[in-house]
């Protein structure tokens, strides 16, 4: 049992790796652009230990850069990630129930949780054989990236070329073709229901651009993954069983 | 401040999980809840590729062209994930 649980956590470290790559750069970044908007070292790495969300940090530092209000800012943030909400949910499902009880399993799905972010999510999503101690891996490797790339940008502001920050910006995307395509060879229908996800996020982004990016992602997630449901049949399992002694 | 955004971004991640477990759904919301992933990478993935590289959106569908060949023959993420990294540093250098 335990020494399953240490292979479970190092398969996630490695399924991880992916992330860290894409993460790093844009944490160095965040860190880089975090100074420049008079936050200190301090505040940039508070940030990402304590909030965790790419997207809505960014825009906290333009907000704070317009002026605008603590409240304001949490709202955004709020805005920004509930989509983090759904992804949620369906992770619930996904993952077998943990063996522990008690607060420590309490304690182990708040820690759960909180390493939930897009990447993390798809990643642990399309794992056939998805396990908590898996996932602990996965999501522990990406913080680390985070928040280690955070502190090496708050403390050597622009010391990383821009040609290179932004080309590991594609990082993230090629990561996401990469884990969706075995998916679409599994079932034509995941690729439709990726392809509507797509264009609903595209299409809202041209017709309302004042929805902000978070909402688009909720919006998408729910009416392509509905398109999904109309047209598929329940082919895969929700959960990987079988494997838990 | 932080703490504020600490929150509302902590909560939403951790009910679900926290409740979700025990929760029985009836079919048609688990096959919903199914599709969620492919969705999500969908609207991640488009527009977002397009803006790699500010202006040129050319570039970041061409190392996403890239990237998707060479996921079809690799086993793991990253191989394609570098491939993809090298071209769009290549082309900045090369000043397409």
């Amino acid at each position: 049992m335990e020494s399953t649980a240490r292979h479970e956590l190092l398969r996630g470290v490695r399924a991880g790796i992916p992330i860290a790559v894409g993460y790093v750069p844009m944490a160095v970044a965040f860190g880089v652009l975090a100074r420049q908007a008079g936050l200190g070292f301090f505040q940039a790495g508070a940030m990402s230990l304590f909030v965790y969300a790419g997207a809505s940090q960014f825009a906290s530092l333009g907000l704070l850069a317009g002026g605008a209000s603590a409240l304001a800012i949490v709202l955004a943030t709020l805005v920004l990630n509930f989509r983090h909400f759904l992804m949620s949910v369906s992770l619930s499902r996904r993952l077998p129930p943990l063996s522990s009880h008690g607060p420590r399993r309490v304690f182990s799905l708040l820690g759960l949780g909180f390493g939930i972010t897009d990447e993390t999510f798809v990643v642990a999503s399309l794992d056939a054989a998805l396990t908590p101690a898996c996932f602990a891996g996965l999501a522990l490797t990406a913080y680390l990236a985070w928040l280690s790339g955070t502190l090496v940008g708050a403390g050597f502001s622009s010391l990383i070329p821009a040609v290179i920050a932004r080309g590991m910006g594609v990082a993230l995307y090629a990561m996401f073709i990469a884990i969706l395509l075995p998916g679409v060879k599994k079932s034509w229908i995941n690729g439709v229901v990726a392809v509507a996800g797509g264009a609903i996020a595209w299409g809202s982004s041209l017709a309302v651009p004042q929805i902000p990016s978070g909402w688009r992602i909720v919006i998408a997630i729910l009416a392509a993954s509905l398109i999904g449901a109309l047209l598929g049949e329940d082919t895969e399992p929700e959960r990987a069983r079988g494997e838990t002694t | 401040m932080i703490a504020g955004m600490c929150a509302v971004t902590f909560v939403p991640r951790v009910i679900p999980l926290l409740l979700g477990q025990d929760l029985v759904l009836p079919g048609w919301i688990r096959r919903w809840l199914s599709y969620f992933p492919y969705a999500a990478l969908g609207s991640l993935i488009f527009p977002g590729i397009l803006s790699v590289v500010e202006g040129k959106p050319w570039i970041g569908l061409l190392a996403g062209v890239v990237a998707a060949g060479l996921a079809l023959k690799a086993r793991n993420a990253i191989f394609p994930v570098l491939a993809a990294i090298a071209l769009v540093v290549a082309l900045q250098l090369l000043g397409v």
